[in-house]
């Protein structure tokens, strides 16, 4: 027990001494949870529009009224003709271009129908996509308005109602991600990088002499990590809950026990990563392509699984990230309790411990 | 009994034979070395004797066990300093002392006695990291740290390579006390000259051993006759000489030439009748004495012409 003592003792003065080590477990998590939370949001705020009104009347007026204060956008100018519209477009500040045909109230009283035509800058498809949703789904609100007074006929219109995140804020989606994502990087990236150091430097010569067991000497490598991975996740949690309002509608206790399985499903991949590679740039390698880009890519963190070709599908099951986003969605934001998240954990669960028995087979008592 | 005994140990990487039929024993509290140039297999045959690799053929027992079935009990009781010096540089001298002494299970008050001389020499650098000390000092504290559990053999493994020579004969002086101290010491090395120390040396060349002796009965084989010789430009000297045609061996060797002769007995005259037409006109010649490299040199070479 001294041994290991001694063996923590010297892990936790490698990681304070090293500033990069240091820049990587705290830094890190920080700047990329401010990042995505401010900077990459998909999120419209006052986007520029222009309105090419040929009707000038009543309705015309309170729909363009109601899309302007809605705060997704703010009006950029007032067309006055159809060959108004290519050169607007062109000077490639405005968004959006809404269209109302003449005579717009009198045909929509009359006949029942009137037409509105939107037209986005598609250059950037996922923000003309999310332009048209935000102003089609006011219009469809001013009409129910309409349809209430009793002033126009009913027609079908549908309701869509966003549940878990009714306004659809990015940041609800990035918190669970990320976490998946830093918790691999500071577990696995710097665990494999640790024991492989000592394996370059030539101390691992000597501790495989010394009477240390292998399994100390892995345990003693990883603690220092799983401490610190855990300090990340109650940092990110924080970030997230007072910085960005993310609600937690779950348990607490529920999403920390499964975030400590995760940090361990990742330890025992960082070990595994660091049995098969001899120097630190191997592992280095390994955990940055083969598990940084596919946590990222392939857990549906930023792009949808259910939308990717079959066989990516089939592949993201192997990715531990996509059952961790899973839980941690579940309980932050519907209030999963353990009875729907089971399964994930059980996965998770079985993936550790196959990486564990495999690290068991290689692991190296000697140097070959 | 034995403190290491070996017989017929194989060991290949791929299709390089790393070491091939290697047999010797060290006894109890002698300087046993092992002198080659790099690649010769000395570290490869020390990380079988200290467990770290299983030989593909032969027998090893250290301290009367086995390396491959015993490896746990060797472990315990071998200090062993690697060819890299194996510290941790981001640790200070004294973390590094106190982290060995406390995964082999002591303390450095413990075993303090043993380690006393060496270490007071890197004490006043203690709280300086390993990173940063020089060769030398690196060198004494990884003697340290393979000492400080108090072993009862030491493997070094080229403890002497990268440091200034004055460190290297303090070294030579600190292996010397702890022989005293009846602590058996199996190193190896580059240096030839260092071959004298030792009570017994092994000469390894690509993972065979040519010779087992103690460096006096070495020198004792050696039969031929060895001229010294000197001059104003000793490059030229050893061109000129190599082109002579009675010429065995030439080697440079400190201040003088080493020349020895395809004859038993070299003619002097004739000599200085060749170097005195070739320019060499203010040239020295003596006998000396065989040093231990000029067998080791012609060991070396006599297994060449066997190849």
């Amino acid at each position: 027990m001294k041994r290991f003592k001694g063996f923590l003792i010297k892990e936790f003065h490698h990681i304070f001494r090293d500033k990069r080590s240091l820049l990587i477990l705290f830094g890190i998590p920080i700047v990329q949870i401010l990042l995505f939370g401010y900077a990459i949001t998909n999120e419209l705020k006052d986007g520029k529009i222009a309105i090419l009104d040929q009707s000038k009347d009543e309705i015309t007026q309170e729909i363009s009224n109601k899309i302007l204060s809605s705060g997704y956008f703010m009006l950029y100018e007032d067309l006055e003709s159809q060959n108004d519209i290519e050169s607007a477009f062109q000077r490639g500040i405005i968004k959006e271009v809404i269209i109302f045909e003449p005579e717009f109230s009198e045909k929509l009283f009359r006949d029942g129908k009137a037409s509105v035509q939107l037209l986005a800058d598609a250059s950037d498809p996922n923000l003309a996509n999310m332009i048209i949703g935000y102003t089609s789904s006011i219009i469809q609100n001013y009409q129910q308005g309409l349809i209430k007074s009793g002033s126009v006929q009913p027609v079908i219109t549908t309701e869509v109602k966003m549940i878990y995140n009714p306004e659809l804020k990015g940041v609800y989606m990035f918190v669970p991600g990320l976490m998946s994502v830093i918790l691999l990087l500071v577990s696995a990236l710097m665990t494999s990088i640790s024991i492989t150091r000592e394996k370059e430097m030539g101390t691992m010569e000597v501790l495989l002499v010394s009477p240390l067991k292998p399994v100390q000497i892995v345990v003693g490598k990883v603690i220092p990590y799983f401490l610190l991975a855990f300090v990340d996740t109650c940092m990110i949690l924080l970030l997230a809950r007072f910085v960005f309002d993310v609600p937690l509608t779950g348990s607490l206790l529920l999403l920390i026990l499964e975030s400590i399985l995760y940090i361990i499903t990742a330890l025992s991949l960082g070990i595994l990563f660091s049995t098969i590679s001899n120097n630190q740039q191997t592992a280095m390698m390994l955990s940055l392509s083969g598990l940084m880009l596919p946590t990222i890519l392939l857990s549906g963190f930023i792009f949808p699984i259910d939308n990717m070709p079959y066989i990516l599908q089939l592949f993201s099951n192997f990715i531990p990230a996509k059952w961790f986003v899973i839980i941690v969605k579940g309980i932050m934001l519907k209030g999963n309790n353990f009875f729907y998240i089971w399964k994930e954990t059980l996965i998770l669960v079985g993936m550790t411990i196959f990486f564990l028995l495999l690290t068991i087979k290689k692991f190296k008592i000697r140097l070959q | 009994m034995h403190i290491v005994e070996v017989s017929g140990i194989h060991k290949s990487y791929k299709s390089t034979k790393a070491l091939d039929d290697i047999s010797f024993d060290v006894n109890y509290g002698e300087i046993f070395g092992f002198i080659g140039p790099d690649g010769a297999g000395k570290t490869t045959l020390f990380r079988i004797l200290t467990t770290l690799l299983i030989p593909d053929k032969g027998n090893a027992l250290v301290l009367g066990n086995d390396v491959v079935k015993d490896y746990k009990k060797i472990r315990k009781r071998v200090g062993y300093m690697a060819g890299r010096f194996s510290l941790y540089q981001d640790l200070t001298v004294e973390e590094n002392l106190k982290f060995y002494a406390t995964i082999f299970g002591t303390t450095i008050e413990e075993n303090y006695d043993l380690i006393k001389e060496i270490y007071v020499q890197i004490e006043p650098f203690k709280k300086r990291r390993a990173g940063k000390l020089s060769g030398g000092m690196k060198q004494k504290l990884a003697l340290c740290c393979a000492l400080i559990h108090k072993p009862d053999l030491l493997i070094l493994d080229e403890p002497t390579t990268g440091v200034d020579p004055v460190s290297r004969n303090e070294f030579w002086d600190m292996l010397m006390n702890l022989k005293e101290q009846g602590i058996t010491i199996l190193v190896s090395t580059p240096y030839m000259n260092e071959a004298a120390l030792c009570d017994r040396v092994a000469l390894i060349q690509n993972g065979k051993t040519l010779s087992i002796d103690t460096p006096e009965n070495i020198i004792n084989r050696y039969t031929k006759i060895i001229l010294g010789v000197r001059s104003d430009n000793m490059y030229d000297l050893l061109l000129k000489l190599q082109k002579y045609k009675y010429t065995h061996s030439v080697q440079p060797f400190g201040e003088y030439l080493h020349y020895t002769d395809k004859r038993e007995k070299p003619n002097l005259e004739e000599l200085k009748d060749y170097l005195n037409k070739n320019g060499h006109t203010s040239s020295e010649i003596i006998t000396t004495p065989p040093d231990i490299e000029d067998c080791f040199m012609e060991l070396m070479e006599e297994k060449e012409h066997v190849n």
